[in-house]
């Protein structure tokens, strides 16, 4: 019995619940026609005995479902030959690794050592009997909630209050889901980059120019070694996003100034859909195109000029990405623009200004705090944009200020240190880790400053 | 500025003379100020047709492919030499030498090794699977002739597709003499043609662009959508109705509001390390599984549903809810029956707004292992798999020309489907909106 079957009865449970709770509040209250002595609807009896009957099962559910291949794997350990629980950690996660693939059918089981094909035998045997008895312990939990729920229906229940101050609290939980979220993001990226500290010192990763992660396997082994100074991702990093913003920042500005102040409403439907739907590309698409339309050119185009262009050059990322970008700042600059009081803008007029005079006088300087704060949210994400620097940036760490050379990124670097990588104790695989708290910690930065600034500036007009 | 202009104006007449003479100077800039702004928004709009215009004509390309005519005999001393017709013997079954013998038939002259191994390679080798999938579905066929369609290999279907060139010399390209030779009288023949693409819409990943086809990626797709569309939706909608219209000013409600703001610019690859970390790592979920992905994706959504559907139940005029409330109805009656059914189409826009872009994620997905090479198209929730922005992104890596015009039409793909999502978006949007 699989756990999507046991959570399917589940349900069946708690429609079952729904009718006899119902049925039930229409017997205390002496037929159909007498529902007028209860407190509540039946249906409101009905809805509340379900509630009662399934948060119990489900509960038992997610922790079983949670904790049983840990103790599963814990069980099947202790079960096997002395031989095998006395070796050392490594060889033992190996092991396990086995197992799981043979339990889990990636690999058949005469691929496997004796032991560990019994062990996973022992582990079906045993996964059997856990959702058999999930099955019968949640079950017979949510048959228990539900007798006890048909025994509080009295016409007094003040059912439907009691129903829906819980569907209060699921809702809370609801929306409670996103601090799990950050809190959980914080936790697991904080703790792994504390393991990658314990092993390279913060001050080695935050000012080190050399970084190559490839750690030697044997002693012997030459150009691996391990070095984990960040300063020339960062500094890729800011190289691209800033040939990003030059491409973003006035292209984004004069459309969204075009567009709010001189198009007509016509032009305006037309062309902002159109511009947005540079936003709804897939950032893949854009990486694509940057590798195999923008790259070349640009490498053309620099040697007609007599220029060394890298395939892989900054600049080529950074262009593709400020393109990106366009859509989002113009619709945070036009936001910004059309919030300005049009009093401003006739006081200019009054006084004889043209328009363009209105514009950069008068609109764009009440405008200036919300544009600057659209420029910096649009700065964290040419930051923690992937796709595009994946594709069309540089793997080697190079410490250059140079777009024409190929540069790498955090976020670059997050990606070729994990992809593919199944262990979780090399410092190489943690340093993505820190990386990645790094990036963390900068959007936010750049997201809470900018997000003030915004709303100090809408209030200022609203 | 010179210092007599710095000059404060004295009389009228000056001040007006001195406003002309800067007149025109002021309509240059002014026209020049709105030939940026044009220039702003024509760069803009011409990138948009360039990308599109690119990919299109790069992918529209993959929609066809070389077929090769073949007669097939199913020749019982090959496929079944202990005549027993057992399923097992004509699974592994020697297909490859059926497709080869129709081969020489069709080129009896061809002699010796090395021209028969180039004959041979004009096939796919997946012609051969063809023909076995077909024996083991209708036995019946041993020893019997038939005609069809199998795939080229894909250097004759860039041959036909003119992306081979015919007089570069003969070492620069990976067509010999002989087989052009051959390729032209399979032509003349009608035996040789680009037919619509059947197998890369039903096949999944392979490393011959031949045979490569979307189709587990798409599945992929579905299943990590379906996935984070029953997660996703529920909670956004129930964490916005909760925030719009019963949570109480305080604290706690603060948090979460700067919480959703502030996860709405968390980059993506963030959401990726935290489902490795924690769903993979530390709950042992499987890798490369759409589950995963879901998860994952439902955590990246979230604060796009919930935003607008906040915004959605905020135009929601007040006088419904007051209307409602008068007559008796309970507070969260009063949102069931009427304030979420009148702001159900805002949230609906909002869900499909965030569907789309989750289609289109594909960062994240790389950090939860769904960059595996995966040939199955998937079955369930936990088989591995991938979806189709990272079909794109592992395809544009393979060096065979054949996978540029497969990513493009990977591209084309899943283009169409957020075309298809944002239109239904719009339409929603402007059909069934209520301005208040």
């Amino acid at each position: 019995m699989s756990p999507s079957i046991i959570l399917v009865l589940i349900v069946a449970l708690a429609v079952l619940a729904f009718q006899i709770g119902k049925a039930r509040s229409i017997a205390v209250a002496g037929g159909p026609r007498n529902t007028r002595s209860l407190h509540s609807l039946p249906g409101h009896y009905g809805l509340l005995t379900a509630f009662w009957c399934v948060l119990p099962a489900l509960a038992v559910f997610g922790v079983w479902v949670v904790f049983q291949d840990s103790v599963l794997t814990r069980l099947v350990l202790s079960n096997m030959p002395a031989e095998q629980q006395a070796l050392p950690a490594d060889q033992l996660g190996l092991l396990l690794n086995d197992l799981r693939n043979v339990v889990a059918g990636n690999i058949p089981a005469s691929m496997v050592s004796d032991p560990v094909r019994q062990a996973a035998g022992d582990f079906l045997r045993l996964q059997r009997v856990a959702h058999l008895s999930l099955a019968g312990v949640a079950l017979g939990i949510g048959v228990l909630a539900l007798l006890w729920a048909r025994r509080r229906i009295r016409p007094e229940l003040r059912a439907r209050n009691e129903y829906e101050r819980m569907v209060e609290w699921a809702l809370f939980a609801c929306s409670a889901v996103a601090v799990l979220t950050t809190l959980g993001i914080v936790l697991s990226i904080v703790f792994e980059a504390g393991r990658f500290f314990g092993t390279v010192p913060f001050t080695d990763f935050l000012f080190g120019t050399n970084w190559s992660p490839q750690t030697a396997i044997r002693a012997d082994q030459v150009g691996s070694s391990g070095a984990f100074g960040a300063v020339p991702l960062f500094v890729g990093t800011l190289l691209i996003s800033a040939v990003a913003m030059v491409v973003a920042v006035p292209l984004g500005l004069f459309s969204a100034i075009y567009l709010a102040e001189y198009a007509s409403p016509r032009l305006r439907r037309i062309v902002k859909p159109l511009l947005e739907v540079l936003a709804g590309v897939p950032t893949v698409v854009y990486g694509f195109f940057a590798v195999t339309t923008v790259g070349p050119m640009l490498r053309t185009v620099g040697e007609a000029l007599g220029l060394s262009v890298a395939g892989e050059s900054a600049l080529a990322a950074g262009l593709v990405m400020g393109i990106m970008i366009i859509p989002f700042v113009s619709s945070l600059a036009d936001d910004m623009i059309t919030a300005v009081p049009q009093s401003l803008r006739d006081g200019a007029y009054a006084l004889g200004a043209t328009r363009s005079e209105t514009v950069r006088q008068v609109v764009l300087r009440a405008a200036l705090p919300g544009i600057v704060g659209g420029v910096l949210l649009a700065v964290s994400r040419a930051i923690g944009e992937t796709m595009i620097v994946v594709m069309a940036a540089g793997l080697a760490a190079n410490l250059t200020l140079n777009p024409l050379e190929a540069v790498t990124t955090v976020t670059v670097q997050i990606v070729t240190l994990l992809v593919g990588d199944q262990e979780f104790d090399s410092p190489k695989t943690l340093a993505a880790f820190a990386l990645g708290l790094m990036l963390f910690l900068v959007t936010l930065l750049l997201n809470v400053i900018a997000l003030y600034v915004v709303r100090k500036y809408r209030e200022q007009y609203e | 500025m010179n210092s007599t202009s710095s000059r404060r104006p004295q009389t009228a007449a000056e001040t007006q003379d001195r406003v002309r003479a800067g007149l025109a100077r002021r309509y240059r800039a002014e026209r020049r100020f709105r030939a940026y702004g044009i220039a702003a928004i024509t760069f803009g709009v011409a990138f948009v047709i360039f990308l599109f215009g690119t990919v299109f004509s790069q992918g529209v390309s993959a929609l066809r492919q070389a077929y090769l005519q073949i007669d097939v005999f199913y020749d019982p001393e090959i496929i079944d030499p202990a005549g027993n017709r057992d399923p097992d013997d004509l699974m592994v079954a020697d297909y490859q030498s059926l497709v080869r013998a129709s081969l020489r038939e069709r080129f009896p002259t061809v002699e010796g090794r090395p021209a028969l191994r180039e004959l041979y390679s004009i096939a796919s080798s997946a012609a051969s699977v063809g023909l076995q999938r077909r024996v083991t579905a209708d036995p019946d066929l041993i020893g019997q002739r038939e005609r069809l369609w199998v795939l080229a290999d894909d250097t004759v279907d860039m041959f036909l597709k003119g992306k081979v060139s015919r007089s570069a010399p003969e070492e620069e390209r990976r067509l010999s003499d002989a087989q052009i030779g051959q390729i032209d009288v399979l032509e003349s023949q009608k035996a040789l043609k680009l037919r619509f693409n059947t197998a890369f819409f039903s096949n999944g990943d392979s490393r011959d662009p031949e045979q490569a086809g979307v189709r587990g990626a798409v599945v992929g797709s579905f299943l990590t959508l379906l996935i984070t569309l029953l997660l996703s939706f529920p909670i956004g909608v129930g964490a916005a109705v909760y925030l719009e219209e019963f949570a109480p000013r305080n604290r706690m409600t603060d948090l979460i509001e700067v919480n959703i703001n502030n996860l709405a610019a968390v980059p993506s690859i963030v959401f990726g390390l935290l489902g490795l970390a924690m769903f993979i790592s530390f709950f042992g979920l499987p890798r490369s599984a759409p589950l995963v992905g879901g998860l994952v994706l439902t955590l990246i959504t979230l604060p796009t549903i919930i935003i607008a559907s906040r915004a959605a139940l905020k135009a929601v005029p007040p006088s419904i809810r007051e209307a409602a409330l008068g007559i008796g109805a309970s507070r969260w009656q009063t949102v069931v029956h009427h304030v979420l059914p009148l702001a159900m189409p805002g949230v609906l826009t909002g869900a499909i707004i965030g569907m789309a872009r989750a289609l289109g994620e594909s960062a994240p997905l790389l950090m939860i292992g769904m960059v595996a090479f995966i040939v199955e198209v998937p079955t369930g929730v936990l088989d591995p798999s991938t979806v189709l922005p990272v079909q794109v992104f592992l395809w544009s890596d393979l060096p065979e020309r054949g996978f540029v015009e497969r990513t493009s039409g990977a591209i084309i793909v899943l283009l169409l489907f957020l075309i298809v999502m944002n239109a239904a978006a719009v339409v929603l949007r402007s059909k069934f909106e209520k301005r208040w």
